[in-house]
């Protein structure tokens, strides 16, 4: 929990940056699912490209149900906890699974069908980006520094600062 | 509180800033989605309730309870097979490979979605094939759990046997008639496949039989009539959502040897194990032949190529949902272009249908909604998906298993919602996909084919079902509980005549007009238009040339 002592304050500006922005995509990301109630992952699962009998699995009738709300709960709960500051080391663990799932049923290997994207991409995508930027969050922590976790390391603190 | 000011001592402004910022932001975004999210509802319910389409199952048909309805088949063949699955009743062999399948692919719903299928409270108690091998295929799967079926040789001892109530016609067209009209006079129930009839003599004489007989309910195996999405664009049509519309396409787009009749002769057909005499009845008695046999629909003697085998379905879909008749004119032209294999049907074929004096209603001033052709244009050389388009004043429709309705940039109707940029004539206004974001396995080419048309299944709750065993289902409620087939024959007269006037226009090569009010297609002296549409070797001008 030093890790202010290492980074200097730009440094930690910008880890602090990269994880609300982070948070803020996996928030609105959740939100926009929450208020859709037709909106299901369905689709996404049954056109998988790789590993497809587990995704087709999770697609079947009586998992399809169970896997939308996890997966919008897991992108609230991510989103919020990034943005918050709090158990950001769980929320990147988390989300890192989350988008390596995403991943993995649609990946950019060479060979595969890259279906509809709005760009170009060889192995590396966003989904990737994203997970590796998580990884960074998960690394350094930053929550002390901007977040809900402050106050409870505050009261860490205060007996040694006394 | 002295305890929590003592908890938070050392703690600034500047730390409750850090500790607390995040809170305004999650509002923001939490906030932002849920604008986002109303303003697009909003647009859509505004759409939805400006064209007000409802997107609404039929009421289902009535009970299946009552004594076991005995029920006669005749003609075991590939769509015989397939209407006895939805009948209820499966070939052990196609159980055993459908289970392999299912075993190889989790996806393969199909083994499952049978055994999960209502039953009708039907025997298969008798079964009419003249091939061995088949009609032996039948009763090794259809003699279990308590059911009889007993073999016919012979069509008219099948119907006169006491033994049935009903019988299920599925055998090549130019039978379809003379036992439907055998059965429909001995008081049996009639489920005929389509094409209705072969010839446009068969046409008057069956709907007469039809007449004469009402307690016997008789019904054309459109099962595409079942289909929810069809059911949708009634109401869109019934809400004059498209305007006048002056043109339809519809389309057939095969490219596979199954596609173009191509069917697989049995290695066991011979004129032991046929009846050769039975299969050609009234036909030109030619010597036997295999690839007559179970390609038959390759041959006007026989069957009635694209006209007769997939025209009627385009048209029906058609005249299902718009209730137009009969066209008063329909000119034809096409070729056999690709598989130069013997034929004497087409196998690229355009069917121009004229209805004058037609309309959808409209919105312009008047004088300017009446007028409607329907073009089918068929190729068995590509399968390039070319759909189903409904085209009116106001906005288009696409058509199958799904709808889809664009409004068009010069509409009358929607001229202020374009102008005011809530309606984008490049996005559908309305889009109807009762399987929502599911994906669907389909098997083969041909198979696509039907499913895209809405053929194969349609969909109830969200759930997939096979529209035949609807279609089926409906007859057999007709029979219980009274009330009419949604394809009966009126509706089975109009696809026959329809596609007789197309086959005969490709044969004769000029515009065949249709007499609405003597009920007759116009043939010029001396001009027997049955015999031209029977003739084997009528017209081909193209492939002589």
């Amino acid at each position: 929990m030093n890790q202010n002592e290492k980074l200097s304050k730009v440094q930690t500006f910008a880890l602090v940056i990269l994880r609300l922005f982070v948070g803020w995509h996996f928030l609105y990301e959740g939100v926009i699912k929450l208020y859709s109630p037709s909106w299901s992952a369905k689709g996404y699962l049954l056109s998988a490209t790789y590993m497809e009998s587990f995704f087709s699995w999770l697609a079947s009738e009586s998992m399809i149900s169970i896997v939308d709300t996890l997966n919008i709960a897991a992108l609230l709960l991510i989103g919020a906890g990034l943005i918050l500051g709090f158990k950001t080391r769980l929320a990147s663990i988390l989300g890192i699974g989350l988008l390596m799932m995403y991943y993995l049923a649609h990946p950019p290997f060479p060979g595969y069908p890259q279906g509809l994207t709005e760009g170009s991409y060889w192995i590396v995508n966003k989904n990737l980006i994203e997970a590796a930027a998580l990884l960074v969050i998960f690394l350094f922590p930053t929550s002390t520094s901007f977040g809900l976790e402050r106050l409870f390391a505050k009261k860490e603190i205060k007996p040694s600062t006394t | 509180m002295a305890e929590d000011k003592k908890l938070f001592k050392g703690f600034s402004r500047r730390d409750l800033l850090k500790s607390l910022g995040g809170i305004p932001i999650l509002g923001a975004v939490w906030f932002a989605g849920i604008d986002q999210n109303k303003k697009a509802k909003l647009e859509r319910d505004f759409l939805l309730e400006k064209l007000n389409i409802k997107a609404t199952p039929p009421p289902e048909s009535g009970p299946m309870s009552g004594d076991p309805l005995r029920i006669g088949l005749i003609g075991f063949g590939i769509r015989g097979e397939q209407l006895m699955r939805s009948l209820g009743f499966a070939t052990n062999e196609w159980l055993e490979e459908m289970a392999s399948s299912a075993a190889n692919n989790p996806n393969d719903k199909r083994l499952a979605d049978f055994k999960s299928q209502e039953s009708l409270n039907v025997k298969l108690s008798a079964i009419c094939d003249i091939f061995d091998i088949r009609a032996e295929k039948a009763l090794r799967s259809f003699n279990v759990n308590g059911n009889t079926c007993k073999r016919f040789d012979n069509y008219l001892e099948l119907i006169h046997s006491g033994e049935v109530d009903a019988v299920i016609i599925a055998t090549p067209d130019h039978w379809h008639a003379p036992m439907a009209k055998a059965a429909i006079e001995a008081g049996i129930h009639v489920y005929l496949e389509k094409p209705m009839t072969h010839t446009v003599q068969e046409t008057y004489e069956l709907r007469e039989a039809c007449r004469k007989n009402p307690k016997a309910v008789f019904a054309v195996g459109h099962q595409h009539r079942q289909t929810q999405s069809f059911l949708t664009a009634m109401d869109a049509l019934a809400k004059n959502t498209l305007g006048h519309v002056s043109l339809i396409m519809t389309t057939t787009n095969r490219n596979d040897d199954n596609g173009a009749w191509q069917y697989e002769i049995h290695s066991e057909a011979s004129p032991e194990t046929i009846d050769w005499n039975a299969f050609l009845g009234t036909a030109p008695q030619v010597p036997f032949n295999t690839e007559h046999f179970f390609r038959w629909r390759k041959w006007w003697a026989y069957g009635s190529g694209l006209s007769g085998d997939l025209l009627t379905h385009d048209y029906d879909r058609i005249n299902c949902i718009l209730k137009m008749g009969i066209p008063k004119y329909v000119t034809a032209s096409g070729g056999i272009y690709t598989h130069r294999d013997g034929r004497n049907v087409p196998d690229v074929m355009h069917v121009n249908m004229e209805f004058p004096e037609f309309t959808t209603g409209g919105t312009q001033r008047e004088g300017k909604e009446k007028g409607m052709t329907l073009v089918y244009s068929a190729t068995l050389g590509n399968q390039f998906e070319r759909g189903t388009v409904l085209m009116g004043h106001d906005a288009s429709m696409e058509l199958g298993n799904t709808l889809t309705i664009y409004a068009d940039p010069r509409s009358t109707k929607y001229k202020d919602l374009i102008q005011e940029g809530r309606i984008d004539p490049t996005v559908p206004i309305f889009q109807y996909d009762p399987s929502a974001s599911g994906v669907d396995a389909v098997t083969s080419a041909t198979a696509k084919y039907f499913a895209d048309k809405g053929l194969l299944w349609t969909y109830r709750d969200g759930k997939r079902v096979d529209s035949t065993f609807l279609h089926i289902r409906e007859w057999l409620s007709c029979i219980r509980n009274g009330g009419e087939p949604s394809c009966g024959v009126q509706e089975g007269f109009e696809e026959a005549i329809a596609a007789h006037m197309a086959g005969l226009s490709y044969k004769i090569g000029r515009k065949v007009e249709w007499d609405e009010e003597k009920e007759i297609i116009i043939a010029l002296p001396g001009e027997d238009l049955d015999a031209i549409l029977l003739d084997n070797d009528y017209g081909l001008p193209i492939q002589k040339a």
